[in-house]
């Protein structure tokens, strides 16, 4: 969670100095969601985001580094420049997008889920028991391929978990403003699935949650909706001038900060010092610095890599009379981008 | 929708009949066959390259709507569901951005789906998925992650069924980088495509032609074997000739034969290119036959505006300009929604004796105005 806060705290630095560009938008607050969930994951399992994905793909395992170096469109970003903040992807940690558009990544991570299903009864995987996480916000589930992927998820009875972090604001949409029941949890049963809701401001009830569904998934018991009520901290993005928030609402969510109530329940519990968190702070800190200044340094993608990644294979373009792909550059770009 | 399932059905597989115009290929565009050649049609071809690429690769499976129990809304999964079940020929709810997007997702992780749109006017339901996470995702993943998905289903213009249901979508989906854009025209094509497709590694988009599935045509063994395979990315050159080229694809291919049969009867030698995939084009062999007969036509059912026609002249205007002997001729549907009445329909749509009098025009042939409809 921390590294998760200060994260994001060092884009906003680097946004406002020029160092990263388009729409960033933060996760401030919502951490105990990300942290909740994803650490009980295995690596196989398979975690779809939306634009507001730095912080998933950091608790997946993506080094900050990566995420940062992505940021900065760096040849040494998790995507090597070419997907941006709203694309994180990382094959090998099974984070499978950043998905920009409202709705866009449920289908997908249902998908995802489909393939693990799939693989265990078609292609007799007996061990494959992935399960996909779907992360998406409250303005989302009053679009329909949120209720198009809860009834074929519940159907098939896929091992998928659908994780809403309602922040209360789709932008400058209210979440009691835009929906006719604003109880979204309640959905889930609708669909012959449980429907959870949870204090997305507590960590520890959100795991308690999360392993319950992620278990559940994973014993092929079916999909689970999860409401974590949370809260955004920052504006939607680092443009948006936030102005139809009120200070108050802002004020008592603040009060209820994730990271905040963690410490305090540990020391009152005795699970750490205030000295042992300090250290945290000060470590996590460190692997910030140094992640902004190994994107600082590394190169800009090259120019040859612009046409690079179009298909599977960089220069393919179909399968040849000799049954193997034709490596042949159409020349699109000739007369248009020089490369 | 259902509307049209029904239809389909009562038509008894020849939906032809109803459009009044039987399309045969011409026979000397077969001439390297032995005459026992056998005969399949295109609804056969399809469902043959679909069975025998799921009974090659266990991660094939077929997605769509009434594709399993009903053996698919024009019968080309036929027989699948008996042969693989229902977990590998699944039946969805009508929601072609929910199956579209599980498609793509369980494509992420390298199952090779088959997503069948009952007619691909319904992909704009899905085109988000098509677009935004099919196509793009290989590229913004740096590679990471490639898309091997087929999404196929009837295309362009059926009969009597109006504006909704009646759209080409080859220019719209050629116009994005990270998609493979194919067009079947003959039983060779939609067998040879459709195995490439699926094997493909990346997005492919096959417009089929409901006006085509009935159709007959002849193939060789090649064509029949299971190892058949048509390169993506190559034209077919169906007809050879001097004086003026016509390049097309899908029905219109069959369309463009005709025009060359009775072009030939007046002393103008026409060839017609099938272009089979409309991305990547095949700018090679087009730009060579211009060479070589220094006249262009170009044909397809879509809109003018930005078409695949506009696509090729310009294709032609930068390469082979000089070898020009006239204004390049461009055939495509009439710049207005699909109108449903029958007369008004035929006009809309290019038809034979259009080709032949654009091409006459090309070879500087008087030609009599177009008769009132």
């Amino acid at each position: 969670m921390i590294l998760g806060r200060s994260f994001e705290d060092m884009c906003a630095q680097m946004y406002y100095r020029g160092k990263m560009f388009g729409f960033v938008h933060l996760y401030n607050g919502q951490e105990a969601v990300s942290t909740g969930f994803i650490k009980l994951l295995k690596r196989e399992d398979s975690v779809v985001s939306t634009y507001r994905d730095h912080v998933h793909a950091l608790s997946k395992g993506v080094p900050a580094r990566a995420v940062m170096s992505e940021l900065f469109g760096k040849t040494t970003g998790c995507c090597r420049g070419q997907g941006g903040s709203m694309h994180m992807f990382s094959k090998e940690h099974n984070l499978i997008g950043g998905f920009a558009f409202i709705g866009e990544g449920i289908p997908v991570a249902t998908g995802a889920a489909f393939s693990s299903k799939y693989r265990r009864e078609v292609l007799k995987e007996a061990d494959c028991d992935h399960v996909t996480l779907a992360f998406f916000g409250d303005g989302t589930c009053n679009n329909g391929q949120f209720f198009e992927c809860l009834n074929m998820a519940a159907l098939w009875k896929l091992p998928i978990v659908f994780v809403v972090e309602n922040n209360l604001w789709a932008i400058g949409m209210s979440h009691v403003r835009a929906t006719s029941d604003p109880e979204i949890w309640k959905k889930g049963p609708a669909f012959g699935m449980p429907g959870v809701h949870v204090d997305g401001m507590d960590v520890l009830k959100v795991r308690e949650v999360a392993k319950e569904a992620i278990g559940r998934a994973r014993r092929g018991e079916g999909p689970t909706l999860v409401e974590c009520e949370t809260y955004r901290f920052r504006g939607h993005s680092l443009a948006d001038p936030d102005e139809l928030r009120d200070p108050a609402e802002k004020a008592r969510y603040a009060a209820r900060d994730p990271i905040t109530a963690l410490k305090k329940y540990m020391i009152e519990n005795s699970l750490a010092s205030e000295a042992e968190l300090k250290a945290i702070e000060k470590k996590i800190d460190e692997v910030v610095e140094e992640a902004v200044e190994f994107a600082d340094e590394s190169p800009h993608p090259s120019r040859s890599q612009l046409l690079e990644n179009v298909f599977a294979d960089p220069k393919g373009f179909g399968i040849g009379p000799d049954g193997r792909y034709r490596c042949e550059d159409p020349k699109f770009t000739e007369g248009t981008a020089r490369v | 929708m259902f509307g049209i399932v029904r239809q389909k059905i009562s038509a008894g597989g020849s939906p032809l009949l109803a459009f009044g115009q039987r399309i045969r290929p011409a026979v000397s565009a077969w001439r390297g066959y032995s005459s026992a050649a056998k005969e399949i049609t295109v609804r056969e071809a399809l469902n043959t390259a679909l069975d025998e690429e799921m009974s090659a690769d266990p991660k094939v499976f077929l997605m769509g709507e009434e594709v399993g129990e009903y053996q698919g809304a024009y019968k080309i999964s036929k027989g699948l569901l008996d042969k693989y079940g229902p977990e590998r020929v699944l039946d969805t709810p009508i929601t072609e951005a929910g199956f579209t997007g599980i498609g793509v997702g369980a494509a992420y992780h390298g199952l090779k789906p088959v997503i069948e749109f009952m007619t691909f006017n319904f992909s704009m339901q899905a085109i988000d998925h098509i677009i935004n996470s099919a196509a793009k995702s290989n590229y913004m993943s740096s590679g990471q992650i490639s898309v091997p998905i087929v999404f196929r289903g009837p295309n362009g213009a059926a009969a009597g069924v109006g504006a909704q249901h009646s759209h080409c979508y080859a220019s719209w989906y050629a116009s994005c980088p990270g998609l493979k854009v194919l067009a079947p025209y003959s039983s060779e094509d939609a067998r040879g495509l459709l195995k490439a497709a699926i094997r493909d590694p990346d997005p492919v988009v096959f417009l089929e032609n409901e006006l085509l599935y009935g159709e007959t045509f002849p193939v060789s063994a090649e064509v029949l074997d299971s190892s058949f395979c048509v390169p993506i990315g190559k034209a077919k050159i169906e007809r050879e000739g001097k004086d003026v080229t016509i390049t097309a694809f899908s029905k219109m291919v069959g369309y463009a034969l005709k025009a060359a049969e009775i072009l030939a009867k007046e002393g103008i030698s026409a060839e017609v290119i099938n272009l089979r995939s409309i991305r990547p084009l095949d700018r090679d062999t087009i730009n060579a036959s211009v060479r070589k007969t220094n006249r262009l036509v170009t044909v397809e059912e879509g809109f003018p505006q930005h078409g695949v026609g506009a696509e090729i002249c310009a294709s032609v205007v930068e390469e082979s300009f000089g070898y020009l002997d006239a204004p390049v001729e461009r055939i495509a549907g009439a710049d207005v929604p699909m109108p449903y009445a029958a007369n008004l329909e035929r006009l809309a749509v290019p038809q034979v004796e259009d080709i032949v009098r654009a091409a006459k025009r090309a070879c500087y042939r008087s030609v009599p105005m177009a008769a009132a409809a």
